[in-house]
């Protein structure tokens, strides 16, 4: 028979957390009696302590606020192109039957890969970091869009025509609304491939912000540092992915 | 604005894709040649052919393409077993769904990369830290998506097995796994994405073999016509992968 408090969706995330907790404590104390090598993971405590040193010392809010910078270039870049070429394809249908799949098969290249040739063509700059952003979030954008603006009802467009709206007219008044949802699904995929290239790629080329940090900290040893900014970056990704989440939600509340 | 024309015919849109990839390659010839750029950044077409060509036909790439696909192939197995067994746990059972999930759900958009330098201290700079990094890359796809596939199960068919008394092993192997052919495919692909992405950053932040090494050495030495060759050659075996895996799960019509 199963307890009550385990039946209740609330005891079960209690129980999950405290479990969390538990394994913590456990590899806290495997480091303290010798069985886990403390060179290689540091005491968890001592990554709750050097968080406090990080976010001091290490300028944690300024990175923080360079990587928000980046990302927000990105963004704005995807949604004006994205958007863009998104109508451009559902505009002209040969358009979209050449080159959709084109489009699909650039969301699955592994586009990040191709740093050093960015890094050729933009330098060792924020420009390098917001380009692969970009690149890597523009597919999303592009299919959503023009998934969304196909899905438009016939109805609403035969209502644009009887009013005589122009071809602009029809496009921000009844096409872009009605594929509001979907566009904001393609944005929210591409600002989290933006984020995720973004940070990856500022470790890798050991330049701008949180991702810099990291290797900062790896490459002077400073264990419990390197993972207390792991832990940070982590953080920041999930708040980063509940907001946009969130964001969609309410953006979007007929979808 | 609407798209109202009437539907082109598939020999229009060849002749467009045609064009599309002529007026790309002409304009790309165009800005190598005319010095625009700096030297090289831009090499002609002729010189990325001769790079790819050469890459092909020497034995250096094929050594190190088997060791990148041997990481990556070791990764998505760790990373696809263990993703898989968990997924099905979650979707299995509401409980560990709503103490756990979330956690999966969350972490999976991390940039998985930043691990790196934990991957090194735990399994050395050699070949585990890159297997290490295509699991964790991989892991989180592939259990999302065999969590929400064993949720969209046909109940009868759980019932059936359970009316059988299938064993555990009995209704995983017989029941949950066919069920779930579609979303699993979905995942592995996905996966397969991520840790090929994970195990090349990785070759290329620090290793001395594999195609990230390859990459990384081609800047180093800025042979650029090179460096597209590597790209395109891996871009396209990358995609190549993808499809293939995608054809797998598509459903069999006698």
């Amino acid at each position: 028979m199963v307890a009550p408090w385990a039946r209740s969706q609330a005891g079960a995330r209690l129980f999950g957390i405290a479990s969390l907790v538990a394994a913590i404590a456990l590899i806290e104390s495997l480091i303290r009696v010798g069985v886990i090598n403390r060179f290689i993971v540091p005491l968890p405590s001592q990554i709750i302590a050097a968080l406090p040193r990080i976010i001091s010392e290490e300028n944690v809010l300024h990175r923080f606020w360079q990587t928000t910078q980046e990302l927000l270039w990105a963004s704005l870049l995807l949604a004006v192109v994205g958007i863009a070429l998104g109508a451009l394809l559902y505009r002209f249908r040969i358009l979209r039957l050449a080159c959709e799949t084109w489009v699909g098969a650039l969301a699955a290249a592994p586009i990040v890969l191709a740093y050093p040739l960015f890094l050729v063509l933009f330098g060792r700059s924020a420009t390098t970091i917001v380009a692969i952003g970009f690149a890597a979030g523009l597919a999303p954008v592009i299919l959503k869009t023009v998934e969304g603006l196909a899905a438009t009802r016939h109805v609403l467009i035969n209502v644009g025509r009887s009013f005589r709206l122009s071809p602009a007219q029809q496009f921000w008044k009844i096409l872009l609304p009605s594929a509001l949802p979907s566009v904001f699904v393609g944005l929210r995929l591409g600002l989290i491939f933006a984020m995720i290239n973004i940070v990856g790629v500022e470790f890798l080329i050991n330049f701008g912000g949180l991702g810099q940090l990291i290797n900062e900290l790896a490459e002077r040893y400073d264990l419990p540092g390197t993972y207390g900014a792991i832990c940070f970056v982590i953080l920041t990704s999930i708040v980063f992915f509940d907001v946009t989440q969130r964001l969609e939600r309410w953006l979007t509340p007929a979808a | 604005m609407s798209a109202v024309s009437a539907a082109p015919t598939v020999r229009q849109v060849t002749v467009l894709r045609i064009v599309i990839i002529a007026v790309v390659l002409a304009i790309w010839e165009a800005v190598s040649a005319s010095g625009l750029l700096f030297r090289d950044v831009v090499p002609s077409l002729v010189a990325i052919g001769k790079s790819i060509g050469g890459l092909l036909a020497g034995a250096e790439f094929y050594g190190n393409l088997g060791i990148t696909a041997t990481e990556i192939g070791i990764g998505l197995l760790i990373g696809g077993v263990s993703g898989l067994a968990i997924g099905i746990a979650l979707g299995a059972n509401r409980f560990l769904s709503h103490a756990y999930e979330a956690l999966i759900y969350y972490l999976g958009p991390t940039p998985k990369i930043i691990f790196f330098p934990v991957m090194i201290m735990w399994f050395g700079v050699g070949t585990g830290s890159k297997i290490a990094m295509g699991v964790v890359s991989c892991f989180f796809p592939i259990a999302i998506s065999a969590a929400s596939g064993m949720r969209q199960i046909d109940r009868v068919l759980i019932r059936v097995g359970r009316s059988f008394r299938a064993t555990t092993w009995q209704m995983v192997t017989t029941i949950y796994l066919p069920a779930m052919r579609q979303p699993i495919v979905n995942g592995v692909r996905l996966g397969l994405g991520v840790a090929v992405i994970g195990t090349l950053l990785a070759e290329t932040k620090l290793s001395n073999r594999g195609i990230g090494y390859l990459i990384i050495q081609a800047y180093a030495r800025f042979d650029m016509p090179r460096m597209y060759a590597l790209l395109i050659v891996l871009f396209v075996v990358a995609i190549a992968a993808n499809a293939l895996i995608g054809r797998l799960g598509r459903p069999r019509h006698p």
